[in-house]
């Protein structure tokens, strides 16, 4: 009751201080109703930190739990409480936090990376996110309406059936998976033709940013895979709520098909939010090294090479369930085959560092500690490919700290040293410097402390998902790891205080010309934030590091003597509405409420027909407005050339 | 960029986002994560094709007579489609009317056929509930039919839009995917016939 007070709290003291400050007006115009691409991108962001919070109140909430619950004591979670929590974690650390994160960073930054003045398809962006926000909300009401699954994130059959679970947790977290699903596909679809079909001209495939490249990837992957789970989390609804035989136990139903499914779209789904990650590292080590990417070539190929075999590796999750060791080798052999590309990637990074002029900022930090720390989990990933080596491993702790190990270090840190490198782009503004090392440092050694324990108590033989325990050598190994947690919490705060720090300095850390770091890619050559068009003249692109070029040949920052009319997304209020008539669906199909169920789908329908009948979704942003716009952001540029700031700025 | 390259017109718009050829290659890609989709039903329906859980198998409970039919109409009113696109390519309201309209009959009946089908398996106790073969069969079968139904509203609306706004650009575009739509549900069926039905009951 502790989390719903505190949401609740926390959801009215905002409520209350818009309304207080008569912001309301503001946030609908600029914000809720916006489909601009940038605006868009941080509404993901702001709802990826929120839910890291939220995932990680449930972690530390678990370690707790596994830190007291031996010896006779049973903890303080009762079991169903505890089951429900590390179902919401897993559920919410994927699909609720990873997932906005990285289509908040492809908002913000693939389109000025491209020279782009906006996504392909904006107003569908916006429902993607709004779909994202309702799937979002469903898991915040279970939290007070109800209760969450307690099935674990990925829902195995037969538990899952009816009969097994007959509560509303597994439907809330069906119908959360399910609208952001739709959601992920749909921005899928937007990226691949915003990339494809909206570069500068000059920008050939291979002058691709190496950010663009991985956010295509992730997209064809989100495209092929996403389906896969809508039709998994379909038969699995169809079997709840009209009694059908998919994964049950009788009539002809067969479990390991869900199993099946469900990570076919499980695997490459790591991959989709791995390799943004890996395309924020190769533009922070290429930006701060001063050098151009190491192995440009090498590094599409290796991440086309994962796309493709992340689609058949994924019954490294079940060796132990039963397959035939020839199969059961298939797998082990492919999924051992991925380190191979992973390996080149890591290289690369090294070795554009080498010789490099090498910056240590933030994002930096962020990008060494990955290249240690996800080496170590990649490694022990290829001992778990081997099926022999899973058999004694199987569902132990040793998988949670495997995969923790490379997703805290690969995604997360990813996304952490993106948030430091693109925040003066898309807010203004720099962070501080000494809170996000200092925020670096407490995760990665809160790291260390919570999740190496595990590897050593998976040796020891303890399963994941446990309440409570009685082998007490297990004990003193959970307790570091529950200290290391705490640590983590520490990181956290240091980066709640580094944005409160940054905001109050942020006179002093503004960032006047767009280019605080000495990019090499297009959307640094923009203002920071960027105007709403991005680009007054569409850029020409004649190499990889596009605004590098620029910048040596003296072609940056031009004054163009003519501007003209931009055409621009107009404002839409029918996102949002769609978003609430998905959560009306969602919420109505977990509690069996028919009546809003069917309302959430007609509405749905109504507003995309009206929004199929209206022709006028465009504003004109006349040539006097840009002109005055970049009129006073070339005298900024002068201003910083008269007071002698170098435009290439050296921490 | 040394030279200034703004286009010759007023309006500045080179990388049309929400462009016709946008639109059209965004709903390309939708249609192969749709077909994802139903890659996953056959799949599914393979896996479940024998299932029968000791009820009825397909030779008891389809008719192939009755399913041909269904067929015909739904291949008829995809064909009957190309006359609103041949139409709307020559500009001519009547013949995009004279498509559409058949079009979305011979749907519509292939939506009343599927549902009488239905009705039948369920009346006589052989609903998706009464094994997994039956769940397989519903499953896949009435997405397909979700869909057409989808594409019969979509058809609805292109109707009135014709007829209020004229052939537009924008309502060309969108008559071009409606149809790339409409054929793609044919595709589908031809597979769900010729795997669901016609492999089961031969």
């Amino acid at each position: 009751m502790g989390a719903v007070g505190g949401s609740l709290l926390a959801g009215l003291v905002i409520l209350g201080l818009i309304t207080y400050h008569r912001k309301w007006p503001y946030l609908w115009r600029e914000w809720i109703t916006t489909c601009d691409h940038k605006r868009i991108g941080m509404m993901y962001i702001i709802l990826a930190l929120v839910m890291l919070v939220r995932g990680l109140s449930d972690a530390i909430m678990m370690r707790l739990q596994q830190a007291l619950a031996t010896g006779g004591s049973m903890g303080y979670l009762t079991p169903d409480h505890f089951n429900q929590i590390f179902s919401a974690h897993g559920s919410i650390m994927i699909i609720f936090m990873a997932m906005p994160f990285l289509v908040g960073l492809m908002n913000i930054v693939v389109p000025p990376q491209i020279g782009s003045r906006d996504v392909a398809f904006p107003f569908m962006n916006a429902v993607s996110f709004w779909l994202t926000a309702a799937g979002t909300m469903l898991v915040m009401a279970s939290l007070g309406i109800g209760e969450f699954s307690k099935a674990g994130w990925s829902g195995y059959t037969s538990l899952t059936e009816k009969q097994f679970s007959p509560d509303t947790g597994v439907d809330y977290w069906i119908w959360a998976f399910q609208i952001a699903g739709v959601g992920s596909t749909l921005s899928s679809v937007n990226f691949l033709a915003t990339i494809f079909k909206m570069r500068a001209p000059g920008m050939t495939f291979m002058r691709m940013p190496m950010f663009t490249w991985t956010s295509l990837f992730t997209s064809v992957l989100m495209l092929f895979a996403f389906p896969v789970l809508t039709a998994a989390l379909l038969l699995l609804t169809l079997d709840r709520y009209l009694g059908m035989h998919f994964f049950s136990n009788d009539l002809g139903g067969n479990m390991m098909m869900y199993v099946n499914l469900f990570w076919t779209w499980g695997h490459p789904e790591v991959y989709i939010v791995v390799l943004p990650a890996f395309g924020v590292f190769s533009e922070v080590t290429s930006t701060f090294s001063g050098k151009r990417l190491f192995g440009y070539r090498s590094m599409v190929y290796a991440t086309a090479a994962i796309t493709v075999v992340s689609f058949a590796v994924w019954l490294h999750h079940f060796f132990t369930m039963g397959a035939s060791p020839p199969v059961n080798i298939f797998f082990g052999i492919a999924t051992m085959l991925i380190s191979i590309p992973t390996g080149v990637k890591i290289y690369n990074w090294l070795f554009t560092m080498y010789r490099g002029r090498i910056r240590f900022t933030t994002p930096m930090y962020w990008t060494v500690g990955f290249l240690m720390t996800f080496s170590i989990g990649g490694m022990s990933g290829v001992l778990l490919a081997s099926p022999p080596a899973n058999y004694v491993v199987h569902n132990s702790l040793f998988v949670i700290a495997h995969f923790h190990n490379v997703l805290i270090a690969g995604t997360l840190f990813g996304f952490l040293a993106g948030y430091s490198y693109w925040f003066p782009k898309a807010i203004g503004f720099k962070l501080d410097e000494k809170w996000g090392k200092l925020a670096f440092w407490c995760w990665l050694t809160g790291f260390y402390m919570a999740f190496m324990p595990l590897y050593v108590l998976g040796f020891m033989g303890m399963p994941r998902r446990m309440h409570h325990f009685t082998n007490a050598v297990w004990h003193p190994w959970l307790i570091l790891a529950a200290i290391g947690t705490a640590v983590i919490v520490a990181g956290v705060f240091c980066l709640g205080i580094q944005l409160v720090v940054s905001i109050r300095n942020r006179k002093i850390n503004k960032d006047i010309t767009g280019d605080p770091w000495d990019g090499r890619t297009l959307e640094w050559s923009v203002s920071s934030p960027p105007p709403e068009y991005n680009f007054a003249h569409i850029p020409v692109v004649n190499d990889l590091d596009a605004f590098t070029d620029m910048k040596e040949r003296g072609t940056a920052y031009v004054r163009h003597e003519r501007y003209f009319d931009i055409l621009l997304p107009a404002n839409s209020a029918s996102g949002p509405l769609i978003g609430l008539l998905a959560f009306m669906l969602g919420f109505g199909m977990t509690w069996y409420i028919w009546w809003l169920a069917i309302a959430g789908v007609m509405g749905i329908i109504i507003v995309m027909i009206m929004r199929m009948s209206d022709d006028n979704t465009e504003r004109v942003v006349t040539a006097d407005e840009i002109g005055t716009i970049e009129r006073k952001r070339h005298e900024m540029i002068a201003s910083a050339r008269n007071n002698e700031q170098p435009l290439r700025i050296l921490p | 960029m040394n030279t200034i390259t703004g286009p010759a017109s007023s309006t500045e718009k080179p990388f049309n986002y929400d462009s016709a050829a946008n639109r059209e290659f965004g709903f390309w890609l939708y249609i192969m994560s749709d077909l994802v989709l139903f890659a996953v039903l056959f799949a599914t329906f393979v896996v479940f094709g024998r299932a029968y859980a000791g009820g009825p198998g397909p030779r008891q409970l389809f008719s192939l007579p009755y399913v041909f039919a269904e067929t015909l109409l739904l291949v008829l009113s995809s064909a009957v489609y190309g006359i609103a696109s041949s139409g709307s390519r020559a500009n001519r309201i009547s013949a995009v009317m004279a498509g559409l309209g058949p079009a979305f009959l011979l749907g519509l009946g292939f939506i009343f056929m599927e549902a009488r089908e239905f009705y039948q398996l369920i009346v006589g106790g052989n609903g998706p509930a009464r094994s997994a073969f039956l769940s397989a069969y519903f499953t896949i079968v009435g997405t397909h039919g979700v869909h057409v139904l989808f594409g019969l509203i979509f058809m609805a609306v292109m109707m009135g839009q014709v007829l209020s706004k004229g052939l537009t650009a924008m309502v060309a575009s969108r008559l071009k995917r409606l149809g790339m739509f409409w054929h793609f549900l044919d595709i589908v069926w031809i597979g769900i016939f010729s795997f669901v039905y016609l492999v089961q009951v031969a």
